[in-house]
């Protein structure tokens, strides 16, 4: 659906963000994209985004590229407007497209009431909890069925609770919406988790160090299937190797 | 008790003010006691409000005008880096610029005294508003940019949605001080335009009671100009808690 061709990308500060990155998304995926802060992770999303140009390479659609709406975007902070119900914020993409809030409203309310906060839609966000506003946050992004949905870092500010229970959601909401994710985490454990494949990434100049396909059995008892505690294990073995074969360059 | 503290105070102080006045009997033509002032302000009431109306009006229309002219600069600067770059030092030179060294030239220059009276203390009040609101609409968080451009939201869309409501808090900040400095400007501007005939407002009659030693007369304009600022600075601080929690 979306290839990533030798993309670098560098700063007007001097900084190279990214170098040599090829990536190849396919269609209804969920890819973690797993390195330490500064690895070039928000940098690569922004790059499939469209919100930023890579300077060598290319971002290429094969296929239909991606319309307006057609890529949702779920960023750490929940990104509300503070002035607005959460109903009207869920709302905002389509009332950026001119579309009539009593058109739209049917949609807002199912687009909450699926991330579980029927009843909420007269609360502002200052009214409601972290994990809450981040339900509100993706339901907006939700709305307007994307193709590819974007995810930088959404649970990192969240307590470990409700995480995990944002983290199971968020499987089942992938099922149903059958779009494709791109998810990127400093967390070996969300990565294991959530994803289909995990891209580990490194530092100055962000690469690709690795990747390790992931498919762990659905389910409630994912967390404790003994598959799961083995690909974390994978992974973090994964990490440590490409630590050391980076010592030693 | 926290609430009549302010009160308690300000009558312990005007008691004790009393009793120093009369203990030490300090002639009233250096510093008149309360009740003095009191029986000044009773002696002619009418033309002290009537003063102060004047120079209420040229308070508010001030005001407005330092509102509008704020605002329109600050979209202006928030347009554009190059209007930025165009207008941002020659907002900051007039406003460093002292407005008694140039306010007798724009009384000639204006002619009308009113108008004359309103550019000087538009002058003085309008930097608040136009920088807090400026800041306003520079401040919002680049990630909130970034949604509206996916949902491809135009700028119009940007300004009205995002910018413009991220601003209203800055811009009432802003505001308030903007008022109480649109008094100050105003009675800036009647003292340097006292001798230039337009003889109405409450600073004219405070250099006039001065003139001609009615002390207490002149405390009894301080009285009520202050009144009056702390009225201003009152209003708005409500304009601005009922606009921050309605929406």
């Amino acid at each position: 659906m979306l290839a990533l061709e030798d993309v670098g990308r560098r700063f007007a500060s001097g900084t190279e963000a990214l170098r040599g990155v090829s990536l190849a998304i396919a269609a209804g995926d969920f890819i973690a994209l797993l390195g330490p802060s500064g690895c070039g992770k928000s940098t690569l999303l922004r790059l499939l985004a469209g919100l930023d140009q890579p300077d060598h390479g290319r971002v290429s659609w094969p296929g239909a590229p991606a319309g307006p709406g057609e890529i949702g975007f779920v960023f750490q902070d929940p990104t509300l407007l503070p002035w607005a119900s959460a109903a009207d914020n869920v709302y905002l993409p389509l009332r950026l497209r001119g579309i009539g809030r009593a058109e739209a409203r049917p949609r807002v309310n199912e687009a909450l009431a699926r991330v579980g906060l029927a009843g909420f839609e007269h609360a502002r966000p200052a009214q409601l909890s972290g994990g809450m506003r981040m339900r509100v946050s993706i339901a907006r992004a939700l709305l307007t069925r994307p193709k590819l949905l974007l995810m930088d870092e959404p649970f990192a500010a969240l307590d470990e609770f409700t995480r995990h229970r944002l983290q199971e959601d968020l499987l089942a909401w992938w099922q149903d919406a059958g779009c494709t994710i791109v998810f990127v985490t400093h967390s070996i454990y969300e990565a294991a988790f959530l994803a289909r494949r995990v891209i580990l990434m490194s530092a100055r100049p962000g690469r690709i160090a690795g990747e390790i396909d992931a498919d762990l059995p659905a389910g409630p008892a994912r967390r404790l299937d003994p598959a799961y505690a083995a690909l974390v294990a994978a992974i973090t073995r994964r990490l440590e190797e490409s630590h050391r074969a980076a010592g030693q360059a | 008790m926290i609430r009549i503290a302010p009160a308690l105070f300000g009558l312990a102080a005007l008691a004790l003010w009393e009793g120093l006045v009369r203990v030490l009997a300090v002639p009233a033509y250096l510093v008149p006691g309360p009740l003095a002032i009191l029986s000044a302000f009773r002696d002619d009431p009418g033309g002290l409000l009537a003063a102060l109306a004047a120079t209420l009006t040229v308070t508010f229309a001030a005001l407005i005008a330092a509102t509008l002219l704020g605002v329109a600069l600050a979209l202006a600067v928030a347009a554009t880096p190059l209007l930025r770059a165009a207008i941002q030092p020659w907002a900051v030179a007039l406003q460093v610029t002292p407005i008694v060294a140039i306010a007798p030239l724009i009384i000639v220059w204006v002619g009308d005294p009113f108008a004359a009276l309103v550019v000087c203390a538009t002058i003085i009040a309008f930097f608040p508003v136009f920088s807090a609101t400026a800041a306003g609409l520079a401040a919002v968080a680049p990630d909130y940019l970034d949604l509206f451009r996916l949902n491809g939201a135009g700028r119009w869309q940007t300004l009205r949605l995002l910018r413009l409501p991220s601003a209203l808090p800055y811009f009432l900040a802003g505001l308030r001080i903007s008022g109480g400095l649109a008094l100050v400007g105003a009675v800036v501007a009647e003292f340097v335009a006292g001798s230039g005939g337009f003889a109405t407002g409450l600073a004219y009659r405070l250099i006039e009671a001065g003139y001609r030693l009615q002390i207490p007369r002149m405390f009894a304009c301080l009285v009520l100009l202050g009144a009056a600022g702390l009225a201003i600075n009152a209003a708005l601080g409500a304009l601005e808690r009922w606009f921050l929690t309605r929406r």
